[in-house]
């Protein structure tokens, strides 16, 4: 199938550079389509989720059960007018969403599938997640800036001083990975996870608090509930995106949403084994071994915890947002950081050993 | 081993495409019916009274340099963080020299009240 496809285009006859790129953009697209279609229906399941949670049905009117209903909503956001308010600066105001989109995707190149399946594997992986998820914040704190409209601003400020805020606690929990794993390669953290224990190798025994906060820090950096003081629908409206429309809002709207699936996805990385089994040798099946269906399984956990957050808890106050942050997770990851230290230099199996 | 970086230049590249090329398509496919009222900055009905870009509390500064140093510092452990198992326990004894220096430092911006938001 291939080979004929192959000889059909005449692939023999390319340049090299320019089939190694197509190549590339094929397995790009390979990623960026499943994950449009994760991001839209997330959005369905978010409102089924919270609708059952409210005792109450959610979408069912677009297509049987509701299961057109993100594509109607993304047709409608195509087909909506793009309002720029006069009074903002119009080239910022709409390359703010560009921004804010294209870190949440470009993560991706970096999230291996399977043992094998991973578009760069690069050995600074995990660095480079932290770098690109923290550019995040430019097209939040521009689109703030830009729309020149005061709710917009003050969602900007706010949701920015918290980006930052919690990218330290997060930034630490990852280190304490680091140490542990002594990679920064995010299959041979998974790899190093792999043990004679099973589901008792993984990171989430000893790093248990250290999981705790890097998820609560990824609901705090993708401005989720009960963390999404710069919505705040009542004091500034919707915050930062206030004044955008029509795909501009979309684009924001599908940069969120990666980044929550982003963030689940590397919860199950690094600290839930990744692809390894639950139930490796119990069972010779292929519940047994390693595959994709299982890191699928356990951020699809992650991304449930998303939305039963957000239908469980009261909204944070800013203070008690900043004291969380600071007060709390960043003493709570120092603590941990020199425990796990003493642990690796004293080689504590099953998880510290190994060089 | 940098050819392995060049996935990652081209997804940042279609990352961009791609946000740009839905906001194009919203100019193409959507209207464009303008008026004063429309373009005026939103504010739950009032008119605009005074610029947007206004004085904001100096707080938001101080979490962004504390922010700048202690990201600094996650910075210098990641190195550190890979290799502890082969620098041992002088290298592990310095770190922790230089984390005790931070968390003094962290002490006294929380004597200080620098971390209080009321």
């Amino acid at each position: 199938m291939i080979e004929m496809l192959q000889t059909l285009i005449m692939w023999d006859a390319w340049p090299a550079g320019l089939q190694t790129l197509v190549v590339i953009m094929l397995k790009i697209v390979a990623i960026l389509a499943p994950l449009m279609v994760a991001v839209a229906y997330y959005t369905y399941f978010e409102r089924k989720v919270i609708g059952y949670m409210h005792v109450r049905i959610g979408p069912n009117r677009v297509g049987p059960r509701g299961w057109l209903q993100p594509i109607a909503d993304a047709v409608k956001l195509m087909f909506k007018e793009i309002v720029i308010p006069s009074g903002a600066d119009k080239k910022v105001f709409l390359i703010a969403p560009v921004l804010a989109m294209a870190p949440a995707l470009a993560m991706w190149a970096v999230i291996p599938f399977n043992d094998t399946l991973v578009l760069a594997d690069i050995n600074a992986s995990l660095l480079y997640v932290l770098a690109i998820g923290s550019m995040g914040v430019y097209g939040i704190i521009l689109a703030g800036w830009a729309s020149n409209s005061k709710y917009a601003f003050l969602g900007a400020m706010r949701s920015a001083a918290q980006m930052v805020s919690y990218e330290i606690a997060m930034g630490f929990a990852l280190v304490v990975v680091l140490m542990a794993a002594g990679s920064l390669n995010l299959g041979d953290i998974v790899r190093a996870q792999q043990g004679d224990y099973g589901l008792f190798n993984w990171y989430w025994l000893p790093l248990l608090p250290m999981m705790v906060v890097y998820f609560i820090s990824g609901v705090a950096e993708t401005n989720r509930a009960p963390f999404d003081l710069a919505e705040g629908e009542s004091e500034i409206v919707a915050g930062f995106h206030v004044d955008y429309s029509g795909t501009t809002f979309a684009v924001f709207f599908l940069a969120e949403y990666a980044n929550m699936i982003i963030v689940g996805m590397l919860s199950a990385l690094l600290f839930m084994g990744g692809w390894l089994s639950p139930f490796q040798g119990w069972t010779d099946s292929w519940l047994g071994q390693p595959s994709l269906f299982w890191l699928l399984a356990k951020a699809s956990i992650f991304l449930f915890l998303f939305l039963w957050f957000r239908a469980t808890f009261p909204r944070y106050r800013y203070d008690q947002l900043m004291r969380l942050g600071w007060k709390v997770f960043i003493p709570l990851t120092i603590v941990w950081l020199v425990l796990v230290g003493v642990a690796v230099m004293a080689g504590l199996e099953p998880w510290f050993g190994k060089a | 081993m940098l050819e392995n970086y060049l996935p990652i230049l081209v997804f940042v590249i279609v990352g961009l495409l791609f946000g740009t090329f839905f906001i194009v398509l919203g100019f193409i496919l959507g209207p464009r019916k303008p008026d004063a009222e429309k373009l005026s900055a939103y504010e739950c009905g009032f008119e605009a009274f005074e610029d947007a870009r206004m004085k904001f509390d100096v707080r938001y500064y101080l979490v962004a340099i504390l922010f700048i140093i202690f990201d600094l510092e996650i910075a210098f452990l990641f190195p550190w963080a890979v290799a502890l198992r082969e620098i041992g326990m002088f290298g592990f004894m310095a770190m922790m020299l230089f984390l005790g220096l931070l968390v003094i430092g962290f002490i006294y911006e929380w004597k200080k009240g620098a971390l209080q938001w009321e």
